[in-house]
């Protein structure tokens, strides 16, 4: 994070103002991929007039960053009035899009909206791997073919390349295609659980060493390995726990979804309100739930406070950490990330192969929180 | 002299953030931060307002400086803001950002 918006985003945490925002247009879509973690069925979307309110109710109350996903955003027959809107509000818009609905003309309109980017999700630079995955068939070339359509009007496009066993042997290749045409890439090595709780999906995950692999190439790392995969610098002091927070999520970022809901975070299905029956900004500010996510610093994580990763290597998210049972707990997927990223078990791994040990006894060993521990311990028998 | 004439592109995004205005250039990514006074100069930049009344009306009113101190600075500054593309400026009005 830049430092001018690292400053931006300290003075909207203080004044209490939501920087950021998704917004899930639809779930519909026009591809089916494997590891897609939403229900595509319509149960009710916000209509065109509905989304514009809720725009109009984003901006008076201070989003400046909107993205606006699914999904597949172009699903709707008024995404470009929608995006029109959005933009004469002087939103930072960014788009995230499969760009399969992209032709000359959506190009040209696309270009006229002045957005910060356009995401695109790209899984491999082979047709037969892509398409394997979106499970629709010519996907990737017309991905692609409008990828080199938006670069040519000059819209920045980015790809996303979610790593799974079936192409995780690709990112070069993808990451190849993206400097041939111009664009720019990231990688997102975690499945996360679908949106009902079901963690089937989570089996698509890529295996320790190919993670080992991805947290070791310095070409996607943008730091040096040896810097990103140091040993932790031990758990945070009292003081500096009590003021260190778990991430944006509630603070100055919260997520909308195409029927209203809002939650913390895409990635925290923890329901705080719905803007068809409240207004935005009395959901952000008042919302016992959000409130509650507020309130959490590192101090109040029973584990993850004591955890040697805590001052810096640990990129737990409390939105998974809710999906396994408690926000307060720790993420076992970042618990292993943390893992393969330095080579030291995290106070999470720990704590889980002694509740393995004790087979299906609940005990209390640790003094400290000992109501959480044993929460936690009871999540993992 | 020729009167300045200043209106806000649309190949912006802008939002106030308590009293200053945050700006990012879709061009370049670039972000801005607008102190107060120029964020004054900012909202005001209706492309038929001359940049001497704005810097009039919403400058010298509201923080007490030195008309023509604060002009040389207002110009400064507004041809700064053209420069990273954020801020037309002309000696005529500019009347398609009315």
């Amino acid at each position: 994070m830049s430092g001018l918006v690292q400053e931006m985003s300290d003075k909207a945490q203080r004044l209490g103002i939501p920087l950021a925002v998704q917004l899930d247009l639809t779930y519909r879509c026009n591809e089916r991929c494997v590891h897609c973690y939403l229900d595509h069925d319509d149960h009710g979307e916000m209509n065109t007039s509905e989304v514009k309110d809720l725009l109009d109710q984003m901006a008076a109350a201070g989003v400046f960053f909107l993205t606006l996903s699914g999904g597949e955003i172009m699903m709707r027959r008024d995404f470009f009035e929608i995006v029109e809107h959005a933009r004469r509000l002087s939103f930072c818009v960014k788009l995230k899009t499969n760009a399969v609905m992209v032709h000359p003309r959506e190009a040209d309109r696309l270009q006229a909206l002045a957005l910060d980017s356009v995401q695109i999700s790209v899984y491999s630079h082979r047709d037969e791997v892509h398409d394997a995955i979106t499970k629709l068939p010519g996907s990737l070339k017309r991905t692609i073919a409008a990828v080199r359509l938006l670069v040519e009007r000059g819209v920045k496009v980015v790809f996303a390349n979610v790593l799974m066993r079936e192409n995780f042997q690709d990112y070069p290749g993808v990451q190849a295609l993206a400097a041939e045409v111009g664009a720019e890439f990231t990688i997102d090595p975690t499945i996360t659980p679908m949106m009902d709780g079901d963690r089937s999906i989570l089996n698509l995950n890529i295996e320790r060493a190919q993670l080992q692999q991805v947290f070791r190439d310095a070409s996607i790392l943008g730091t040096s390995p040896e810097e990103f995969c140091a040993p932790p610098a031990g758990p945070p002091t009292a003081d500096d726990a009590q003021k260190m927070l778990p991430c944006s999520a509630g603070h100055t970022f919260c997520y909308v979804s195409p029927y209203g809901d809002v939650y913390p975070c895409v990635q925290f299905p923890l329901p705080t309100g719905n803007v068809r029956t409240s207004r935005f900004l009395d959901i952000w500010k008042h919302s016992p739930q959000m409130t509650e996510v507020r309130s959490i610093t590192l101090s109040d994580l029973p584990v993850c406070s004591t955890c040697s990763h805590g001052g810096g290597s640990c990129t737990r998210c409390p939105g998974l950490a809710y999906m396994e049972g408690n926000m307060r707990g720790p993420s076992s997927q970042d618990c292993e990330k943390s893992f393969v990223r330095t080579g030291v078990e995290t106070a999470g791994m720990s704590i889980r192969r002694e509740a393995r040990s004790i087979d299906g006894l609940v005990q209390i060993r640790i003094a400290a929180s000992p109501e959480s521990r044993t929460e936690f311990l009871q999540t993992c028998l | 002299m020729s009167p300045v004439y200043i209106a806000r592109t649309s190949e912006v995004a802008a939002r106030l953030l308590g009293r200053e205005m945050m700006i990012m250039s879709a061009r370049d990514s670039t972000l801005f931060s607008l102190n107060e006074t120029a964020t004054a100069i900012w909202q005001a930049a209706d492309g038929v307002t001359p940049l001497a009344e704005i810097v009039r009306q919403h400058v010298c009113v509201n923080f007490e400086v030195d008309p023509a101190a604060a002009l040389r600075d207002a110009e400064e500054l507004v041809e700064g803001l053209a420069k990273h593309g954020i801020l037309k400026l002309s000696d005529q009005p500019i009347m398609e950002a009315k």
